[in-house]
């Protein structure tokens, strides 16, 4: 049995909730359970971001080249995921490269506000394809002063302190002044 | 019985898709309801307006993005009751943000192919759940290795996309802040909204600095809320009204999860899945064949961008026509007319209230104050999310 037919209604006719406010929690005056889940995971970085990681901790920025395609690509796959063929081999890139777009971020992970901007940017790195970038921070530049197409340089932690993880690169500079 | 060729692809249906009911609950964030209750709200309105009863119900389809949002895995499952999903055919899909036109594209798999002849499609999202913010919740899914380590917030390709495309088009804040202006003040007639108000460019320019370019006001809140939406075949629509609104064309793209490899000014995502919603449905000139519009609009950039991926304006065009008010809701190209994501709120995946349900009340006439000036016969709704690289889009006409 169905087809009691359409009623005339103009949407949304009613729309139910009852809104708490954060004080509503904060007090205590609603019902509620907290939860702290203690998860932990253990990534596997996979074979080609293996060896990149590897090349940062030597200070060197390396790429991959589809012969196919003929693009040289950074961050580095074992596949070039365009042709859907095994890469044809590796590329050492510079540690230099240009600021395609920026962000001055006041924001934390957890959107809490951070004692001081930072500069976000995805970096085209020199050596590699057209608008191969990565995402990086860039620092010892003024966020007034930042503009789209400057040459940035890795700023790299003393062979010491790498681990082998992109923090390894501590932050971009421009390359002049 | 329809067959069309689209590069190798057969888009070969064995029955038209109509839509006969929509619903949706109030959006706010931390709503006391849980998400089951939020889902029973929703479908209850869509199945008063359609006519029917859960019985009629053949299958179900639930749309919900992340389960990291409420600590709770297996979501779909733990929705199932209030959804009426119970004892029949019931699955999850999502995609994140693209969820939202996602999930009423599963809901048109199931009628178009004739395995359903009444599909229930609901969608659901508490956010609020985690606490004291779901930006928390929003660190998985950048990449663990390359990403993490830089202490990522998700507002961050958000800020350099929307940088990028200012800079390609030459772009002004100012001509994008008209759309947080246009989309927030359209909510005012939403009953449903959470940050309906009359603002000014100003007020845009001079809210909080989050990740500029983006400020406080170019993004739109977290939301808890539900939205439902009933498909059915034509034998049943007949039945059931003398004007279903048609599904008449689907799509759907991925782009690649190397974000930073592609430049971010033009959303190729969209752009590809337009391509074959609007084959299917026998759109040529997105421009003129479209009367309404719902482009996914969590940033004011993003309507912009969107409605360029979406072929309703050439690169760099959507800001001058948002300038001319072509994009109000009495203008030539009504775009947001619900609110949006902006004024309405952004529950991810129950967006489908403000955008496939938008498009069919719009085109069913029946959205009441937000009703578009002009005529409609054809409206294109889309969503997109991931790690910004889904495309979602659904063409709907109340033509056959």
């Amino acid at each position: 049995m169905m087809a009691v037919g359409k009623k005339e209604i103009e949407c949304p006719p009613y729309a139910e909730g009852t809104p708490l406010s954060d004080r509503d929690i904060k007090e205590r005056k609603v019902t509620y359970v907290e939860d702290h889940p203690d998860i932990r995971y253990s990534w596997s970085a996979g074979q080609a971001i293996s060896k990149f990681l590897n090349g940062l901790k030597e200070g060197r920025i390396l790429g991959v080249k589809c012969n196919k395609c003929g693009r040289i690509m950074v961050p580095p796959r074992m596949f070039c995921e365009l042709c859907f063929k095994p890469i044809d081999g590796w590329v050492e890139l510079e540690d230099t490269g240009t600021v395609q777009t920026f962000s001055i971020s006041y924001i934390d992970p957890d959107a809490k506000p951070l004692p001081e901007p930072i500069i976000v940017a995805v970096i085209a790195i020199d050596g590699a394809s057209q608008n191969m970038g990565i995402m990086h921070i860039l620092d010892e530049v003024k966020p007034e002063d930042v503009y789209i197409g400057m040459k940035v340089k890795a700023v790299w932690k003393s062979e010491e302190e790498r681990e082998g993880a992109i923090t390894d690169i501590k932050y971009w500079k421009p390359l002049e002044g | 019985m329809e067959v069309e060729r689209i590069s190798g692809l057969k888009f070969h249906k064995k029955q038209d898709v109509a839509i006969v009911g929509a619903g949706m609950t109030t959006w706010k964030r931390r709503l006391n309801e849980t998400g089951r209750e939020l889902s029973y709200l929703a479908v209850k309105q869509a199945l008063e307006e359609a006519g029917l009863t859960l019985d009629d119900i053949e299958m179900v389809v639930m749309g919900s993005a992340p389960d990291t949002f409420d600590g709770l895995h297996l979501k779909g499952e733990y929705l199932l009751d209030g959804s009426g999903g119970s004892d029949r055919p019931y699955m999850r899909v999502f995609v994140g943000g693209g969820t939202g036109v996602f999930a009423p594209i599963a809901g048109y798999w199931h009628v178009a192919s004739g395995l359903a002849d009444v599909c229930l499609v609901v969608c659901e999202e508490k956010m609020s759940s985690s606490y004291p913010h779901p930006q928390s919740a929003f660190k998985y899914i950048w990449d663990p290795i390359l990403d993490r380590p830089l202490n990522p917030n998700l507002i961050w390709i958000f800020a350099l996309e929307m940088r990028r495309y200012m800079h390609v088009h030459n772009i002004k804040h100012e001509d994008i802040a008209l759309v947080s202006v246009k989309n927030k003040a359209n909510a005012l007639d939403h009953p449903c909204a959470q940050v309906a108000e009359k603002i000014t460019v100003e007020d845009v320019l001079n809210s909080e600095p989050m990740a500029l370019p983006v400020r406080r006001l170019d993004v739109s809140p977290p939301s808890d809320g539900a939205a439902a939406l009933i498909m059915v075949a034509p034998h049943i629509a007949r039945q059931l009204t003398d004007n279903p609104v048609w599904v008449t064309g689907v799509g759907w793209a991925l782009d690649t999860t190397w974000w930073t490899n592609r430049d971010l000014y033009f959303p190729r995502y969209v752009a590809e899945a337009a391509k074959m919603a609007y084959r299917m449905a026998h759109v040529t000139d997105p421009r003129k064949e479209i009367d309404v519009a719902e482009p996914y609009d969590p940033f004011d950039y993003k309507e912009l961008h969107h409605m360029e991926g979406l072929g309703l304006a050439k690169k760099g065009e959507a800001p001058i026509l948002t300038r001319e008010g072509v994009t109000q809701r009495d203008g030539d190209l009504p775009t947001c007319p619900s609110g949006g994501l902006l004024g309405v709120g952004n529950p991810i995946a129950a967006t489908m209230g403000v955008k496939a349900c938008e498009i069919y009340w719009q085109l069913a006439y029946r959205a009441g104050k937000r009703q578009v000036a002009k005529e409609v016969t054809t409206g294109v709704c889309q969503a997109w999310g991931d790690l910004m690289q889904v495309g979602t889009v659904m063409v709907m006409s109340n033509k056959r």
